[in-house]
């Protein structure tokens, strides 16, 4: 029954809306929680023929055409992880109670719009709910109403409208040269042939979604986004809303509906190698905390799509295990930033230095995300891009994976910049008497440094148990 | 030239006027004529509902709406609306020549579209496509219109409470 994931948060936010007074705002941040532990749960434990039963149908009223394959476990999973870390970062962050029971209210929407991503199997429905999605992110973006968070807000606003129209664009025009708009129903026309409609479709597409995933060179309001909006909702962005909306949707159109044409997997290899490029080493320059792992995710999102533009099992293995392993690292360093950002005040890592000391939680746990992000064994980011670089080599992609490992080590120098100049050294005067984040901050942090250890050292059974599988739907 | 062209070109007019008049009532006047003028498309095109959802919703409500709002705002005074239109221009002024050479350049290349169109369904009775055939989307509506207004309470409500 995956239209549950769907149904279940629905019913669960008309409720929460009833006027039943100050009960139903405290119950929202149990019922969020109780939502992602739900659909966490499912992920683990529920069997194969839940997630394969395709049309729903519920009391004759409600009939859905929704599923779930082994790529979309991986991206639930995650989804629910995230959603998990930003509601306690946003319990602890947003003290108002009417802010955060519209915080509440908007996260599950979100939870809403991204599970039907994952789930459908029609390129209007998934139009529906990546509009369902973005909506809500516009919103929590601009939750505080500050200049800079409405300006990333607007940004954001402006540039997914542009992605909007151009994917309208392409399925309009993919609706009228295959008649339907279900992916096995255009992937079967496509496959039969194809003309310069098509090609023009495809195109809009995959540049539509180059903008909602943040690639270069549509990367411009991404940073913005991230840096201005509060700290539980740049969780929220950084962790899973971009990887789901732009990342994941790609990867879905590309392998189930699109194809891998050579054209396609030219343009992935290109944009991939570039973003990596481009977000690395202006991850270099950054002074903001924030930025600094905005341009970093931009450069991460960038292997994801290198791997994927090999177009072989290993490599789509390699750019799934790696959008899950991003997911969480950087959902993790960006719970980071808000503990730092909620002590300090500041997100100016040259006025920082030293916070180890008084933060040593936050400081161990950014250590693992960011040992993770470069690569470092035995940790979970070390094993994705060791698959990624190897199904570059093997593809004959001998130039793109040089890039790759270079860049590794660029992110290692950004990191190891960022490291010395916020929780090494010595402790900066002003901050003396800061102490750890909150209960709600840390325990995300330990829980996410966590599993990205045990994804590491449980390798094999990971591999064989949810990354494997993905590369069966290849056919 | 037929009616159909002469419409789009019209619809184009019309869509620029509305994004780049410095007037935000003359541009909510100029969206509603867009509006009207796809509404006739959509009619040529045998699309009759689809037109009417065009002409209600978009060419109708959304005008009242954006109205409404405009009376609730400040205008900028001449002087402020000349520097505004200048400064646009100085910064966009390669929008309109860009868009002249993509429309020859497209022109030129005669990109053939001799593309096979499958054959139209018997037309759907618009209930049941809605109701039995695209209730996934419905929900998604539904979920569309609460973030909507949610989007009204975060932005707005608390607003009014802080001036109060």
């Amino acid at each position: 029954m995956p239209s549950l994931l769907i149904l279940v948060p629905l019913i669960g936010i008309i409720a929460l809306n009833l006027p039943l007074g100050k009960f139903m705002k405290r119950l929202s941040f149990l019922l969020t929680l109780f939502f992602a532990l739900l659909q966490a749960c499912l992920v683990l434990i529920a069997p194969a023929e839940f997630w394969r039963q395709e049309t729903v149908d519920v009391g004759g009223l409600l009939t859905f055409n929704l599923s779930a394959d082994p790529l979309s476990l991986v991206l639930l999973l995650a989804i629910a992880i995230v959603i998990f870390a930003t509601l306690l970062v946003g319990s602890e962050t947003l003290q108002d109670d009417n802010k955060q029971f519209n915080f509440t209210n908007l996260l599950i929407i979100a939870l809403i719009g991204m599970n039907g991503i994952v789930m459908v199997q029609d390129l209007f429905s998934l139009y529906v709910f990546l509009e369902i999605t973005a909506i809500a992110s516009f919103i929590l973006i601009s939750l505080h109403k500050d200049r800079d968070a409405l300006e990333g807000a607007f940004k954001y606003l402006i540039l997914s409208a542009v992605a909007t129209l151009m994917m309208l664009s392409s399925i309009s025009l993919l609706l009228m040269t295959t008649g339907t708009s279900s992916f096995s129903g255009v992937a079967v026309a496509l496959h039969a042939g194809q003309n310069y409609m098509v090609l023009l479709a495809v195109a809009l597409f995959v540049g539509g979604l180059f903008i909602k995933g943040g690639l270069v060179p549509f990367h411009g309001w991404l940073p913005d986004a991230y840096s201005a909006a509060p700290s539980s909702v740049s969780v929220l962005l950084a962790g899973i809303v971009t990887k789901t909306t732009g990342i994941y949707t790609l990867i879905r159109l590309v392998m189930s509906v699109f194809g891998f044409t050579p054209q396609i997997k030219a343009v992935l290899l290109l944009v991939g190698a570039i973003s990596i490029l481009v977000g690395a080493l202006a991850a270099l320059g950054q002074k903001d905390f924030k930025r600094m792992l905005a341009y970093s995710s931009i450069s991460q999102v960038g292997y994801i799509i290198l791997s994927l533009g090999t177009g072989t099992p290993l490599g789509i293995a390699g750019a799934v295990f790696h959008l899950f392993n991003h997911a969480i690292f950087k959902t993790q360093l960006f719970v980071n930033a808000a503990a730092i950002e909620e002590q300090t005040g500041t997100r100016d890592m040259d006025k920082m230095g030293g916070l180890a000391a008084r933060m040593p939680v936050t400081g161990g746990t950014s250590i693992v995300a960011f040992l993770s992000t470069a690569g470092i064994p035995p940790l979970a980011g070390f094993w994705s891009k060791l698959i990624i670089i190897i199904a570059l080599w093997m593809s004959g992609h001998y130039a793109y994976a040089v890039i790759a490992v270079l860049a590794s080590v660029i992110t290692l120098a950004y990191f190891l910049s960022m490291q010395r100049r916020v929780f090494f050294g010595t402790l900066v005067e002003t901050f003396s008497t800061i102490k750890e984040a909150k209960a709600g901050i840390v325990l995300p942090a330990v829980i996410l440094a966590v599993i990205t250890i045990a994804v590491g050292v449980l390798f094999p059974y990971i591999l064989n148990t949810f990354i494997l599988p993905v590369k069966s739907l290849l056919g | 030239m037929n009616l159909n062209i002469c419409l789009l070109i019209a619809l184009t007019i019309a869509a620029l006027w509305s994004i780049m008049h410095e007037n935000l009532i003359k541009a909510a006047i100029a969206l509603a004529v867009t509006s009207i003028i796809l509404t006739t498309l959509m009619f040529r095109f045998a699309s009759p509902l689809a037109a009417v959802f065009e002409l209600s919703v978009c060419a109708g409500l959304i005008t009242v709406i954006f109205m409404s709002t405009i009376s609730l705002t400040k205008p900028l005074t001449q002087t402020e609306a000349v520097a505004h239109a200048k400064e646009r221009l100085k910064r966009f002024w390669y929008l309109p020549v860009l868009l002249a050479a993509a429309a020859v350049g497209l022109g030129l290349a005669a990109i053939p579209l001799n593309f096979t169109i499958p054959q139209a369904p018997a037309p759907a009775n618009v209930r049941s496509v809605l109701w039995n055939e695209r209730q996934l989307d419905l929900l998604g509506q539904v979920v569309i219109i609460l973030a909507g207004v949610f989007g009204v309470v975060v932005l707005f409500k608390e607003k009014v409470k802080e001036k109060s």
